[in-house]
């Protein structure tokens, strides 16, 4: 954590009125020693692979071959291969694409948003959070390079990064789809460095420990990403500054990464899409359906590797609590566009939102609002956030739900626009179905990858956030 | 005595302990001097006397620098270069070049963030003589060192080893170059 404060001599009136310490929560229960979370943390890598990784890694690849196969069919035939057809011309790619990128900002706002705020329970999560950040990023940028149709002119020859090309042109920058080239752009270099310099020190136990341990090869590897860090102080002071401004940088831009995404659809003219509540609206729903993702993945993690000493009952409350504030957000914006739509008086907007609740894509509205309105607020209950399990079971209706939120967002409006001669029915066809299925194995297999090798949670600020850390021998002064 | 003498090291088993003994080491006017710790031991920079971090500088320059491209950039390319005519508006207007140079503020800003950071701590540095040392594997696990330099001008080996065994280390050790 980083506040560079010195110490100041506590006020005389502190001691008149002698206020009660405020109870706060056990970071890591049990009373563990720092040498505990270490040896904890690095006996996950220095262990044999698992079984169950060797399982769950060749469903992830087999998974992931359907996307490959997906995205070489449609570059070598094209993009009719997709079910898309006038009017919705997008549809699975654009919600994929959406749907991804919002379950990356939860990472970002876990490392960011929650140390500006101060909120230690962040150091157990944010690492394997930082990294479902970067690999759904991975996942997401797959759709708008390759929904193009012609990708070899969408990357390089200057359509969507400004290169200079053949024609002389230049993307034109008046479009959020420019923009959002370089919104994701940014919002998955600067996840990767800052998930990078957070592995920094990790990274060094490790070398150090693989050194001892007689692995030579290993050390050396770590060894080198390492940067030769040594837990220097001096270094530290600067680290812990760059910690910050990163911190400080990501916040900005998670926000404006969604709302940019947000903008494609706002700044067109489509009833049901030029709404000025878009960039709160996806912020808030990208921040649900990501810490939806975060309990999908953490909870098991938890179970597999016992880790329930870091990962305890308090962290799983403050997340439930947070999917239950965006989730009741989401719910508001979903009653504030019904309200506008009839308020405005405009009678396309009517219509727009009365056809997603009955209309043909009927189906899809109530999936959403079953997934995203009702099932967080079960989080109210105390007794629900402790059953585990059923914790689970919600988050990936979360996920769900958040789908099919960009599903029904997307394809209603397109399918019943102003003129009723232009009105058409959307199907995906297999190739998009098993495409976008496949990015689930493509996330798999990376997020494997990660907690094969990689520290999945940072010892240092874990260790920064226990008691053994406070200078002044365990009183908690802030 | 070694033949190359890179300095003295000293354990402490807490953090209470290394945040007293850095005041103590400050004090008695060491300047080529640290502290190992596993974690960044809130407090330690007052107790060292180590001055606010200088990456805050390269931040603001890199911010400022990518706020630049990007709008010139954005002008260059939409207005001059090739001027685009679109919906009949102006060439080129602060506000719609503003999300693009605000990523791109963005982007420069933690590439000079962590520049500085490596800059500042001249990293890469693989070849350290703690990094040699057999207590640098506690040192990032659950144990917290003074190291004081012997090239410190005020470096005396006995006054040194009294120094820190009077702060309470609880093992000394010399490192080699």
């Amino acid at each position: 954590m980083a506040h560079a404060h010195s110490d100041h001599p506590a006020p005389a009136i502190l001691a008149e009125v002698n206020p009660a310490p405020l109870p706060r929560a056990t970071l890591v229960e049990n009373n563990r020693s720092l040498n505990w979370v270490t040896e904890k943390i690095c006996g996950i890598i220095e262990a044999p692979t698992p079984k169950w990784w060797w399982i769950a890694f060749a469903v992830s690849g087999f998974l992931a071959l359907f996307t490959i196969a997906g995205i070489a069919y449609l570059v070598a035939a094209g993009v009719g291969v997709w079910g898309h057809a006038n009017p919705v011309n997008w549809a699975w790619d654009i919600v994929n694409f959406v749907f991804w990128i919002g379950i990356g900002h939860a990472g970002t706002l876990i490392s960011a948003i929650l140390c500006l705020l101060r909120q230690k329970w962040r150091t157990s999560i944010n690492r394997a959070a930082e990294a479902m950040t970067i690999f759904a990023v991975v996942c997401a940028a797959i759709f708008p390079v390759f929904h193009v149709g012609r990708v070899w002119f969408a990357v390089l020859p200057g359509y969507l990064f400004p290169f200079p090309n053949s024609n002389a042109i230049w993307p034109q920058f008046r479009s959020p789809l420019e923009w959002d080239v370089f919104a994701v752009s940014t919002y998955g270099t600067v996840s990767v460095l800052f998930w990078y310099v957070g592995l920094i020190p990790d990274l060094a136990i490790l070398r150090d420990r693989f050194y001892k341990a007689g692995n030579k090869v290993k050390s050396f590897l770590y060894g080198i990403f390492a940067m030769g860090w040594r837990g220097s102080n001096r270094h530290w002071s600067n680290y812990e500054m760059a910690y910050l401004i990163l911190a400080g940088v990501s916040t900005p831009l998670v926000l404006s990464v969604h709302t940019i995404v947000s903008f494609d659809f706002a700044v067109s003219l489509l009833p049901g899409w030029h709404t000025t509540i878009f960039p709160p609206y996806f912020v808030a729903g990208a921040i649900f359906s990501g810490f939806g993702m975060v309990l999908t993945l953490m909870l098991p993690l938890r179970a597999i590797f016992r880790l329930e000493d870091l990962i305890t009952q308090y962290h799983i409350d403050c997340m439930c609590k947070i999917v239950l504030a965006t989730g009741t957000i989401v719910g508001y914006a979903y009653g504030m566009e019904f309200f506008i739509a009839w308020y405005g008086a405009n009678p396309y907007e009517g219509f727009a939102f009365i056809n997603r609740a009955f209309g043909h894509y009927a189906w899809a509205y109530w999936i959403m609002i079953g997934c995203n309105v009702i099932t967080p607020q079960f989080f109210w209950f105390k007794k629900v956030r402790q059953n585990i399990a059923f914790v689970w079971v919600l988050s990936i209706f979360v996920n769900v739900g958040m789908w099919f939120e960009r599903f029904v967002i997307i394809v209603t409006s397109l399918a019943r626009d102003f003129l009723p001669s232009s009105w058409g029915y959307y199907s995906p066809s297999a190739v998009e179905i098993f495409t976008f299925f496949g990015t689930f194995g493509v996330f798999g297999v990376l997020f494997l990858l990660f907690i094969r090798f990689l520290p999945i949670m940072p010892m240092a600020e874990i260790k920064a956030v226990m008691p053994q850390a406070d200078v002044h021998g365990g009183h908690d002064k802030h | 005595m070694a033949a190359s003498l890179y300095g003295l090291i000293a354990r402490f088993d807490t953090a209470p302990e290394i945040y007293h003994a850095a005041e103590q080491v400050r004090d008695a006017g060491y300047k080529n001097w640290d502290c190992i710790t596993p974690f960044p031991v809130h407090g330690l920079d007052g107790a060292m006397g180590v001055r606010r971090s200088h990456v805050p500088k390269f931040s603001l320059l890199g911010g400022i620098t990518g706020f630049i491209t990007g709008m010139s950039m954005i002008w260059f390319m939409n207005s001059v270069d090739y001027p685009l005519i679109v919906g009949g508006k102006p060439y080129f207007s602060p506000l719609f070049a503003f999300p693009v140079a605000y990523e791109l503020t963005i982007l420069f800003t933690a590439f000079a963030t962590i520049a500085g950071m490596f800059i500042m701590n001249l990293l890469p540095q693989h070849y350290h003589p703690v990094l040699k040392s057999k207590e640098i594997l506690r040192g990032l696990d659950d144990a917290f060192y003074v190291v004081i330099e012997a090239r410190d001008p005020r470096f005396d080996l006995a006054r040194a080893r009294a120094l820190l065994t009077q702060a309470g280390a609880k093992e000394i050790s010399e490192l080699e170059a």
